[in-house]
């Protein structure tokens, strides 16, 4: 503390001549200070609520809630492992499909588009983000389901040779839903949110930087993966993650088009479910104490799960700062 | 939009003033889904007629349970009875205010509406994944002269928990002891086979899409998609076509006097001509009001429903109560729902 004082003994001195605003100072801190209390408070009362009512089905059905696959309201016995498995398998393949199309986006949008489009493009992809995920179900399910089966499933299906593995990958039922279906429709719902989120940090790239790597005659290619990318990697981490939150937790859209079955998926055209789609088709409906329970232990497993993957995030990120 | 407030606010001064019976109130209710046309639809007219409204929150039968019994809504509405017991412990009355059915529909290349026969125990089997094929035996034997076709069976069921899986499991729990023993009946159950749609949009959609697929709606919701339904062999071995003279004969053969809190399932009933997929959807009341003025409000919108709401509920293909149960209702409601030891009715 005297230390600073000591190295800039400018600060000390003007104290007298302090603006008079700055009485407010304490009562702003004290605001900003409550606002993120407030944060922790609601995050730690949602972790303990869920803890508490999620905790007789842990306590009944032991590990066995995450290892098993029987889901039975009427004999009461609930095992997880099947909207678990297909949270993180749609939730990855949605990723997998999403990210290099939004990365496409927003790197055409900064370096290559003219600028009179610039702007109707980059609004036209903000107001898909802005869409509501049930309109995004219900085209998925009447559109591009009826689309999807036509176009995809019925000719991957008649072309797979009889026993191969690529038989077992593609057996399901041809009236385009399942996994693959969910994961494509939940791609395109969080292409738009994350290709506006890394374009807006593509443009946070210092013009003067990219100047001068054209300047030592680097192409545009070069200046897109040595120059831009690099520059903004940290923050193209942590929209990735939000955008693979987004795809954890999505409810409608999945609910309508992954065709619920509590089983683990076989194959990639199989039905499956999500922790967040089951919860959204049983807790209306849900009477018992056990069933009510395990969908509360269902939104405490999805609530590790979006945790841990933030923190990887954060891990990432700060990794990426060294 | 100000001048209103200002009337209302008036308004309301005066009634105050006056020693009015306060405000008229309106009625709060939660539940079931499958009756919320018919409710919203009369409570626009009774509205209209005496100035009570009505907030009915379509949530699902079991969170109508919840709420009741939690006091947080004047009434409950669910499609699956509670038993006697259940009634008793929380201090709870039920009576049953519209009928509706539910309804196989299918989507098999070359068969019409109507065309196709089925019976509970081939049902059970087609739903248990143990027939797989539309040209089995055991369907083929049963509807000579339709062409099945060989296609595979891709059964669709209801995602959501909701009573109308309650009536069609029950039903199948009770014509073939197999389902009984390896699925059973509730609001959601694990299905055998198949793939689950969300609410009956979503059934209707799969088996729409999906040929060689059967599923099971709400009859409203079939007739008004125009889906292919079958038909359904009765108790008497009649098949009959879904219909809503179906329904009715199914809840006037019911016995519904001998079932303590009107806890009977209107499936399998016996008579010529009764859809054996039948149910009735259920209203829960508390049996001691603490509210009197908020009680007798309820059952004066039930009361005024049976008598001018049956062509409301019958234009939404609901089908009404027979008058017998009706007037058997009314005595329930009199002698049953108090408020301080008094009749909530008779004290109006």
């Amino acid at each position: 503390m005297t230390l600073t004082a000591d190295a800039s003994p400018g600060l000390k001195a003007p104290r007298a001549a302090r603006p008079k605003g700055a009485s407010f100072d304490p009562i702003f801190q004290a605001l900003c200070f409550s606002a993120a209390t407030a944060l922790l408070a609601a995050l730690g009362g949602v972790i303990v609520t869920l803890a508490i009512g999620g905790w007789p089905a842990f306590q009944a059905m032991g590990l066995g809630f995450i290892t098993s696959s029987e889901w039975n309201p009427v004999t009461d016995v609930y095992g997880a492992a099947g909207p678990l498995v297909g949270t993180i398998l749609t939730a990855a393949l949605a990723l997998a499909f999403s990210l290099p199309v939004a990365f496409g986006v927003a790197i055409f949008l900064v370096e290559f588009c003219p600028t009179v489009l610039r702007r109707p493009i980059g609004t036209a992809v903000e107001l898909l983000a802005g869409i509501p995920s049930i309109v995004y179900g219900m085209w998925g399910l009447f559109v591009f389901a009826p689309f999807f089966a036509n176009h995809v499933q019925m000719p991957l299906m008649m072309a797979a040779p009889p026993g191969s593995l690529m038989e077992k990958l593609v057996t399901g039922i041809p009236n385009g839903t399942g996994i693959l279906a969910a994961a494509i429709i939940l791609a395109i719902m969080i292409l738009p949110f994350m290709a506006a989120m890394l374009r807006e940090l593509l443009l946070t790239v210092p013009p003067q930087v990219r100047e001068s790597a054209y300047g030592l005659g680097a192409t545009r290619l070069e200046v897109v993966s040595s120059v831009t990318l690099p520059y903004v990697r940290s923050g193209a981490i942590g929209a990735v993650m939000l955008g693979l939150g987004r795809a954890l937790g999505e409810t409608m859209a999945v609910t309508f088009i992954i065709g619920n079955s509590h089983g683990f998926p076989a194959s990639i055209f199989d039905s499956g479910s999500t922790i967040a789609s089951t919860i959204a088709n049983e807790f209306t409906e849900a009477t018992s104490v056990a069933h009510t329970s395990s969908l509360l232990a269902l939104g405490l497993m999805l609530f590790v799960i979006t945790f841990a993957v933030l923190g990887l995030a954060r891990l990432l990120i700060g990794r990426s700062q060294h | 939009m100000l001048k209103r407030i200002f009337i209302a606010v008036v308004c309301a001064g005066a009634m105050t003033a006056l020693g009015a019976t306060a405000a008229k109130a309106d009625i709060s209710g939660a539940g079931a889904t499958f009756p919320a046309p018919v409710y919203a639809k009369w409570a626009e007219a009774y509205k209209r007629q005496t100035g009570v409204g009505l907030n009915y929150q379509a949530i699902g039968s079991g969170g109508g349970i919840r709420q009741i019994t939690a006091k947080t809504v004047a009434f409950g509405a669910s499609d699956k009875p509670l038993n006697p017991d259940d009634l008793a412990s929380s201090g709870l009355i039920q009576f049953p205010t519209v009928i509706g059915g539910v309804v196989p529909v299918l989507n098999i290349p070359g068969v019409a509406p109507g065309q196709l026969r089925l019976t509970g125990p081939l049902l059970a089997d087609i739903f248990r994944g143990q027939i797989k094929r539309w040209n089995d035996p055991a369907i083929v034997r049963l509807n000579p002269g339709v062409k099945l076709p060989p296609i595979p069976i891709t059964v669709v069921h209801r995602a959501d928990g909701s009573g109308t899986t309650f009536l069609f499991t029950t039903y199948l729990s009770q014509k073939a002891p197999r389902w009984a023993e390896q699925v059973g009946a509730n609001d959601s159950v694990q299905w055998p086979t198949g793939l689950g749609g969300k609410g009956n949009d979503g059934v209707s959609a799969f088996v729409k899409q999906t040929t060689g697929s059967i599923g099971y709606v709400e009859y409203a919701f079939a007739k008004q998609n125009k889906l292919t339904h079958a038909q359904m062999q009765n108790r008497a071995g009649k098949f009959v076509q879904p219909t809503a003279d179906a329904f009715s004969a199914a809840a006037a053969n019911a016995k519904w006097s001998s079932a303590p809190g009107y806890y009977l399932l209107l499936l399998d009933q016996p008579g010529a001509n009764s859809w054996p997929i039948t149910g009735a959807t259920f209203i829960l009341m508390h049996k001691n009001q603490t509210n009197a003025e908020q009680g007798r409000e309820v059952l004066k919108f039930f009361d005024w429903a049976f008598k001018s709401g049956d062509n409301l509920a019958s234009s939404l293909d609901y089908v009404a109560m027979p008058a017998a149960i009706k007037t058997q209702i009314r005595k329930t409601w009199s002698s049953q729902i108090k408020s301080g030891g008094k009749s909530v009715l008779v004290a109006n």
